[in-house]
């Protein structure tokens, strides 16, 4: 046996490790180091009004923080559910515009319908760094104390929102149940 | 009632497939020849088996019986006729009942047109593929069983997924099979001929029409499906690079190298143990792809509803499997030396090249389709791999390739001289270089990717041309018409397939147009000569959905040239809106339309609009691919054997 003639088996048998040790892991979840840590600060426009806010003016009451852009594919397709989700009155929804042309948001909400209570404004995306995001859309759920209590990366989805979502929001709103 | 015989027939094709793999095998080892005999009739028994529980489930979907859990989840009582049919491989259980009933096809195909080889050898294939069989049989049985029952019975099924009601989702995943498992056949043979530790043209010469044959499905059912995901997924691409396609495309890759790779080994003996390494890296990343898209291991669109103890299940399997076959290789390859020697100017070099560059970018999908799984397994972070590193894997490698398969269809076997083809080459080069430089000047603007792809594409296409020139040009075209290998004018079409497909390529992405537009009732909008008027929408019923129709009229230069209708499907039972985009195909553009969200419920839409110039000429380059993988199996040589030695057991193989 030449030692070349292995090499396909101990590739393989590499492969079927790191297989193995995959079957264990759920792709889906990003560990976010930001998870029970006070949200990061930051003081932004917000969209067509010419004044700025703050992390501060959060405190109080649980919010979602939801990051979208209008070049953003994805986000057009979590948008019904933001959109159904701001009927309900159930959280504020404050958007985070991330490298956008502001014409361009503007557009695109007066086109598929603005669900956010705020739209804040981060042109040069430095915000989002500080919050780790990794590319749009992702949305933060963050309590009354400026917690991040949970984060979602990409799309919402029907299940990630009713099982993850809306019961930490309940939880959270109603500590006491 | 139906269901369990359903169950009861796969139960004992499990047995049967059992025998298949265990008797001919030890027969064959101890020369006991009523047990080699034995693989041609199990493997009809086999199919027929398979057939009838697949039959069984049919019947199922057919009769609306919603008491079978597969059924209910995957169809209704309002499913079109065709989706009942198609529906049936439309969920996990009942894909792996139609992954079973393909191989066991395979199988007796491979019983009844082997009939010229060695009995010895055939059994062996059978039982090999028997043994598949067993492990897919016992999966399906044991965690993913298509006939359980459900209690209580619900009145009403959950409909299949609307993404997979369409025509081409119909198809796609029977062509997909047929590729993927029509490589069992040749990873069958490189196990036998490992078995048996001898390996000549012959060996190849059986081979090839069948690596041939799944290298055309497997061809065909990528393109379907790049080609639904264009029309049916709303977005307008038509490769995303996505985990599930990558792992439909490394078979593919190396089939591609295998069926180049088996050609030398045929015509000139060499590359044997190469050869066989390769017929059993084709079938097992077919394996690796189930086990993917199975699994869960890894993020992606189409990924199966997952469970642990199936993905568990198959790597077990697929560690018995290309673990035990690279095993055998390991052990036995040493013995398929290649004593042949040949020129550094020669077709076998050019095969080579072509093997290693085919070999460097499947390693480079699976490495980029792998590496957040074992980034994430080594807890080194989470990170995913996109396009870009893909698009510039293949135009980085794909370029040379071009020029290396224009120029190996030109050189002969054994030794040539560069000299004898200087000028052709030369002036075909130059020519084609002039063409790639100069035609983007006249679109719309100058790409250097276009210039590249221009000039490789037309390059292979001049290439073929010549080839075929050759062949046919001087005089008397019609006796030499008759004269020529089949499976030469197969090596002409499928190349020019590939400069078709690298043109349609280059110059879509380059030049599309897509925009994004807000249109109401009366708007109007153009892209380049093309106007689009939109004039409305109606609500119009389907059988299973409701749908919002958009009418578009279309005009180039102030001429109206079609009326597009793209739809926005409500799917009733599963809540789900889907965009049906219409499409005006054309052989150098196609013009696309998706209808997006009405506009805070007003008359207005979010419209997408496409114009794809040369996008055809993609799907285009694959038909002409896997026709010249037909072509190529359909060679009179390969069946000339047959007949000749037909059926009667030979213990010992002929040289061939």
């Amino acid at each position: 046996m030449k030692l070349r003639t292995v090499i396909p088996f101990v590739v393989f048998c590499l492969l079927a490790v790191f297989l193995t040790i995959g079957l264990n892991l759920d792709p889906r979840k990003v560990p976010s180091p930001f998870i029970g840590n006070p949200a990061p600060e930051f003081s932004l426009p917000v969209l067509q009004s010419g004044h700025t806010i703050s992390l501060q003016d959060f405190k109080g009451k649980v919010w979602l923080l939801n990051v979208w852009a209008s070049w953003c594919a994805a986000c057009r397709d979590e948008h019904h559910l933001l959109n159904t989700l701001a009927r309900e009155n159930i959280v504020d929804i404050v958007g985070l515009n991330y490298k956008d042309a502001e014409s361009d948001a503007v557009n695109w909400l007066a086109e598929l319908g603005n669900p956010y209570t705020k739209v804040l404004v981060d042109r040069t995306g430095d915000a989002a760094i500080n919050y780790g995001v990794y590319g749009v859309p992702e949305t933060f759920v963050i309590d009354d104390r400026g917690i991040i209590q949970f984060k979602h990366i990409g799309p919402l989805t029907p299940d990630v929102l009713g099982q993850e979502i809306l019961p930490r929001i309940h939880n959270l709103q109603n500590p006491n149940d | 009632m139906i269901p369990e015989l359903g169950h009861f027939s796969l139960i004992i094709a499990l047995s049967m497939a059992f025998l298949l793999s265990l008797l001919p095998l030890i027969g064959a080892y101890r020369g006991i020849v009523t047990w080699i005999v034995f693989a041609r009739p199990a493997a009809v028994a086999q199919l027929c088996l398979v057939g009838f529980a697949y039959l069984c489930l049919t019947w199922s979907f057919l009769n609306n019986d919603f008491s079978v859990a597969y059924v209910a989840n995957h169809s209704n009582t309002h499913l079109p006729l065709i989706y009942k049919i198609s529906g049936v491989w439309g969920g996990h259980e009942g894909s792996l009942l139609l992954w079973i009933l393909i191989l066991s096809g395979w199988m007796v195909a491979v019983a009844c047109l082997s009939k010229s080889i060695p009995a010895i050898l055939s059994s062996r294939v059978l039982a090999v593929m028997g043994l598949i069989s067993v492990g897919f049989m016992l999966f399906t049985l044991f965690t993913s069983n298509p006939f359980e029952r459900l209690y209580p019975m619900p009145i009403e099924g959950r409909d299949l997924n609307p993404l997979l009601q369409d025509i081409g989702l119909a198809v796609h995943p029977p062509m997909l099979y047929l590729g993927y498992v029509g490589f069992s056949v040749p990873f069958a043979f490189a196990v036998a001929a490992l078995l048996e530790g001898r390996l000549d043209s012959a060996w190849a010469r059986w081979t090839r029409p069948w690596a041939n044959i799944a290298w055309m499905f497997l061809t065909l059912g990528i393109a379907l499906g790049s080609w639904w995901a264009y029309y049916e997924l709303g977005w307008g691409g038509w490769w995303f690079w996505d985990p599930v396609e990558n792992a439909s495309f490394m078979p593919w890759l190396i089939g591609t190298a295998l069926i180049h790779s088996l050609a030398a080994t045929e015509k000139r003996g060499v590359f044997k143990a190469w050869t066989v390494l390769l017929a059993v890296l084709a079938f097992s990343l077919s394996l690796l792809g189930t086990f993917l898209v199975r699994s869960g291991v890894l993020v992606s669109v189409h990924a199966f509803a997952t469970d642990p103890a199936r993905g568990l299940f198959i790597l077990i399997f697929l560690s018995v499997v290309v673990g035990g076959s690279l095993l055998l290789y390991a052990f036995r390859t040493q013995r398929l030396v290649s004593t042949v020697r040949f020129g550094l100017i020669s077709r076998e070099t050019s095969l080579l090249v072509n093997n290693i560059f085919f070999g460097i970018l499947c390693f480079s999908v699976l490495l980029g389709t792998l590496y957040p799984l074992i980034l994430d397994a080594l807890d080194l972070g989470k990170i995913s791999v996109g396009p870009p590193y893909f698009d510039f894997i293949f135009s980085l490698i794909g370029t040379p390739l071009l020029a290396f398969a224009g120029l190996g269809m030109l050189l002969h076997w054994k030794h040539d001289m560069l000299s004898r083809i200087s000028i052709r080459l030369l002036v075909c080069a130059l020519g084609c270089l002039a063409c790639g430089l100069l035609l983007p000047l006249f679109l719309p603007f100058y790409s250097v990717a276009v210039a590249i792809g221009l000039t490789g594409g037309g390059l292979v296409i001049i290439m073929s041309g010549s080839v075929l020139f050759d062949r046919l040009g001087k005089g008397r075209v019609l006796a030499r018409l008759r004269t020529t290998p089949c499976s030469i004018f197969g090596m002409i079409v499928a190349h020019m397939g590939v400069g078709v497909f690298v043109i349609g390529v280059v110059i879509t992405t380059a030049y599309s147009i897509e925009r994004d537009v807000r249109m109401e009732p009366g708007d109007s909008y153009s892209i380049g000569p093309y106007r689009f008027d939109f004039e409305g929408t109606a609500e119009v019923p389907g059988p299973n959905y409701r749908s919002i129709m958009g009418m578009f009229d279309v005009y180039r230069d102030n001429e109206k040239i079609t009326r597009m209708k793209p739809e926005k499907r409500f799917y009733l039972i599963q809540d789900n809106p889907m965009t049906e985009a219409a499409i005006s195909p054309g052989f150098t553009r196609d013009l696309y339309i998706a209808l997006g969200e009405p506009i805070e419920s007003g008359p207005a839409w979010a419209v997408r609009i496409h114009y794809k110039p040369f996008v055809r000429w993609i799907w285009l380059g694959a038909l002409m691919m896997a026709m010249g993988g037909l072509l190529g199996a359909a060679d009179k040589r390969y069946r000339k054997l047959g007949g000749r030695i037909s059926g009667e057991f030979i213990p010992v193989r002929p040289d061939g």
